[in-house]
């Protein structure tokens, strides 16, 4: 059996290695398993984060941070009209040797990337159907309605074409999906009648190489010698699958993990005190928020909505529900991200002056309203029931009975999509570190029936700013843009903004070089062991 | 007796066919399906559901659904995952032994412990060791399993670090490919020096907590049966014929004492596979448990009907060869007869 053949090849080396006395192995108390090592084909944090030291994208961001940098493609130039973008690649870049068999014969160049981009567009492609061949992330960011072409010119310069300028595209292009694979690797496999294994041997150009991986126990990687960019410090990476957050809490106590996701904000307390333990924390590229339908009277009227966001004791729910593990949000975007507005206040919780406003809207009391609420926990809301309980109870100090409506999440999202709840609890994870991925989010595209805009908010200024910026390239005038939108979202509230959950990573204290991804990323190049 | 066996084998096809029937209605009976389930916030467009529903057969009437997965059964085909694009016999057998693994010695100890401990009890009735032995068993049935999992991890692993928090094996210390899927055989088979050792020492927690609940009926049914048997005409016979003691409890007695507790053996391998689950996820163990809830969680139909499947059919292996071991164990019981 080939594959067994290979596997024991690299088995056989990573041996060697941990023979060797000096060698330093990075253990990782990860989640779960991953769907497979083909990031464009995933969904999940769990299969990201496997993939992850794997491989490399044409831009990258920056490890700890959300700007875009150089990746495969060394610089860029964009056209005049922001409609064509050409990539020159980095040369002397080497893929994994030695990977199910699979020794590469050339350096990475532009059939690579032509090859990993159509394998999600056309479908024609010969590993377009492998997999199951769902490319949701290459959907879900447009990337068929705004590609016009990708071309190779030579080896090393690669013209991507846009049917419209896009300004977030070169961030797009630095997320998991656009993770470039061996053309090389997919034309040895397809001729041993293999295709199926290229998503589960996974060959990159990243900082480590795949060695192994046991279902729902462990992924071995070594250190990549020939990585061009930030090395690995560490000779092995293992991820030691551990579903169990206490388990996970025990493993790193016991020093059976160096490193763990997901830390209990129970636990945080305990682990903070904890000599041999270290935790950094963050807000997370996320948002809560509670959208009101506009097109539902009396929503349609502004004071309504903002005696709304009067209502609500944001701080108790923060203490309560998100047991410190969330900070009070005042825009769409979190603080961490370019272009958020310092200077707007936040509509202070007042019980008389939200009754006030409801009455200068003509509103009387008691009103009658649904509330929401998802079924499921999310990344940046532990509990929408119990939120929406506390909105109930404060929202009846002004006259206002709210019904508590919940749905399987499936029907949950299409029903609210299509503009069917009152009030509605949902929020957001940030895809790509460009704040026009949030604030998208109160655009009028959304706001017709089916789309994301659950407030079904349109506000031609905002969603004019927001088209402007999409199509300018220099961050400086794009920040002004969408602080000015900031300003008229605020004013016009169609939501009352809950919270940014604050992500927290928990490690042992010889772990150094670690730093925290906006993105929840799990980056082991540049982390070492002392 | 082979009458008797084709008879009980041919027993177990309705109980399939009712088996495949209620796994193939109750996970479409969940809300959400695979395709909707991977989706977060954005949400998916109606013609890419609608597309994706038809790749996987789902736009299909649930009754010709269920036609194509009988067939498919029929010709030893137990489907793809649509998680990981897997055989799912295949990912079966992969995590399968190590379920195996942990099952077995969960049931080594509730019945190496449970058996002698519960005679004794019987012996010595009404004695202090009986009432707080049957004072624990109850403690021990009543258990909820994670929170006794957690209790160990807690103080023998941490606390006092007589055994590894939690996986198969020291993943920094020991590599080897799996051979066989038993990581004591395949730590056997390495030749790594002390890997057998270590692979045991990670057992210990594991099987601990699985075979609670097993150690607690096997010993409370042993105690119940010995004492019915200990009053038998040929037990007082035995010990007016001048027998030691030992001979007349452990061959005489308890060989009579263990044919309701071999069908409580039998009828726990089901309740092992549930307690499995948990016991997997609490000790990061690679088995079927966790694959199974898993499952449940993505829509995976074809996993999670396929697992349960084979699941089922080893439960129910099991409780056949019990029924044998009946006649094995009692030459008065002769089936077929």
């Amino acid at each position: 059996m080939p594959k067994r053949i290979a596997v024991a090849v690299s088995a056989a080396l990573t041996m060697f290695a941990l023979a060797d006395a000096s060698a330093k192995t990075l253990v990782y108390c990860s989640e779960g398993s991953p769907e497979n090592f083909t990031p464009a084909l995933n969904t999940t944090g769990t299969s990201f984060d496997a993939a992850r030291g794997i491989y490399n994208k044409l831009t990258e961001f920056e490890r700890g941070s959300t700007r875009v940098v150089p990746g495969l493609a060394e610089s860029w130039t964009v056209s005049q009209d922001a409609k064509t973008i050409t990539f020159k690649l980095r040369k002397g870049v080497k893929f994994h040797s030695g990977v199910n068999g699979f020794k590469p014969t050339r350096d990475f160049n532009a059939d690579d990337v032509l090859w990993s981009f159509n394998r999600q567009w056309k479908p024609d492609h010969p590993y377009a159907k492998v997999s199951g061949g769902k490319y949701d992330y290459f959907a879900d960011m447009d990337m068929p309605k705004l590609l016009e072409s990708l071309e190779k010119k030579d080896d090393y310069t690669v013209v991507m074409t846009l049917k419209e300028p896009n300004a977030p595209m070169l961030a797009n292009l630095a997320m998991d999906f656009a993770a470039i694979h061996s053309a090389e690797y997919a034309a040895f496999l397809e001729k041993s009648n293999r295709k199926e294994q290229f998503d589960q041997f996974p060959v990159g150009t990243g900082p480590f190489q795949f060695v192994a991986y046991q279902k729902d126990a462990v992924i071995r990687y070594k250190a990549n010698k020939e990585f061009y960019g930030e090395k690995a410090l560490v000779d092995d990476l293992v991820y030691a699958i551990t579903p169990d957050p206490t388990a996970r809490y025990s493993k790193l106590k016991a020093g059976e993990c160096h490193f763990i996701i997901a830390p209990r904000p129970a636990d945080l307390p305990e682990m903070q005190k904890d000599p041999a333990l270290k935790v950094i924390s963050q807000p997370g590229l996320n948002i809560a928020y509670w959208a009101f339908n506009v097109q539902k009277p009396p929503f349609d009227k502004k004071e309504v909505r903002q005696a709304l966001n009067m209502a609500i004791d944001k701080a108790a729910i923060i203490r309560d529900v998100y047991l410190g593990a969330g900070r009070a949000a005042v825009n769409l975007i979190p603080p961490t991200l370019w272009s958020y507005n310092n200077g707007i206040k936040d509509y202070p919780y007042d019980v008389e002056k939200a009754k006030a406003l409801l009455k200068s809207a003509g509103v009387s009391a008691p009103l009658e309203i649904d509330l929401w609420y998802m079924p499921v926990q999310r990344p940046y809301n532990p509990n929408a029931k119990r939120i929406a309980e506390m909105m109930q109870a404060d929202l009846s100090k002004v006259g206002i009975n709210a019904k508590l409506v919940t749905y399987e999440w499936g029907e949950y999202r299409k029903r609210a999509q299509q503009g069917e709840p009152m009030t509605v609890q949902l929020g957001w994870t940030g895809d790509n570190g460009d704040p026009d991925n949030f604030f998208f989010l109160r655009g009028c595209a959304g706001a017709r029936p089916g789309g994301q805009n659950l407030a079904k908010w349109c506000n031609k200024e905002y969603d004019d700013l927001l088209t402007k910026a999409r199509s300018m390239a220099d961050m400086k005038e794009r920040t002004k843009l969408y602080e000015r939108m900031q300003v008229i979202e605020k004013e016009e509230a169609p939501d009352f903004k809950l919270a940014h959950s604050i992500v927290y990573e928990a490690m042992r204290k010889e772990v150094e070089g670690f730093k925290q991804s906006p993105f929840g990323a799990h980056n082991f190049n540049g982390v070492d062991i002392k | 007796m082979l009458k008797y066996l084709l008879r009980r084998a041919a027993l177990t096809v309705p109980t399939f066919f009712a088996l495949m029937f209620l796994t193939f209605i109750a996970i479409r009976l969940v809300p959400g399906d695979p395709v909707e389930v991977r989706v977060g916030e954005r949400g998916i467009s109606a013609e890419r559901l609608a597309y994706f529903r038809h790749e996987l057969g789902l736009d299909q009437p649930v009754w010709k659904q269920f036609l194509d997965y009988v067939w498919q059964l029929l010709h030893g085909d137990f489907g793809t995952s649509l998680v990981t694009n897997e055989k799912v016999l295949t990912e079966f057998l992969t995590l399968f032994p190590a379920t195996i693994e942990l099952a077995t010695f969960a049931m080594l100890f509730a019945t190496l412990i449970g058996i002698p401990a519960g005679a004794l009890a019987a012996v010595k009735r009404g004695s202090a060791y009986d009432q707080v032995l049957m004072g624990l068993s109850v403690t021990g049935f009543s258990m909820p399993i994670f929170w006794w999992g957690l209790l160990l991890i807690m103080f023998v692993a941490e606390r006092w670090g007589l055994t590894p928090v939690s996986g198969r094996i020291d993943l920094i210390k020991y590599y080897f490919e799996p051979v066989t899927g038993f990581m004591l055989i395949d730590a056997w088979l390495s030749g790594q020096k002390g890997a057998v050792l270590d692979a045991a020492r990670h057992l210990v927690l594991p099987a601990i907590v699985l075979g609670t609940v097993p150690l607690a009926v096997i010993a409370r049914m042993t105690r119940s049966s010995m004492l019915e048997v200990l009053g038998e005409d040929y037990v007082r016979t035995a010990r007016a014929k001048g027998l030691p003691p030992w001979r007349v409890v452990g061959l005489h007695a308890l060989r009579n004492a263990m044919i309701p507790v071999v069908t409580v053996i039998g009828l726990s391998v089901g309740g092992l596979m549930a307690g499995a689950v948990l016991t997997e996820t609490i000790f990061s163990w690679p088995g079927v448990g966790k694959w199974l809830i898993e499952g449940i969680a993505r829509r995976d139909y074809p996993s999670l009907q396929g697992g349960v499947m084979l699941v089922s059919s080893v439960v129910i292996f099991v409780n056949l060869i019990v029924d044998v071991l009946y006649g094995v164990i009692n030459p008065r019981i002769r089936h077929g007869r």
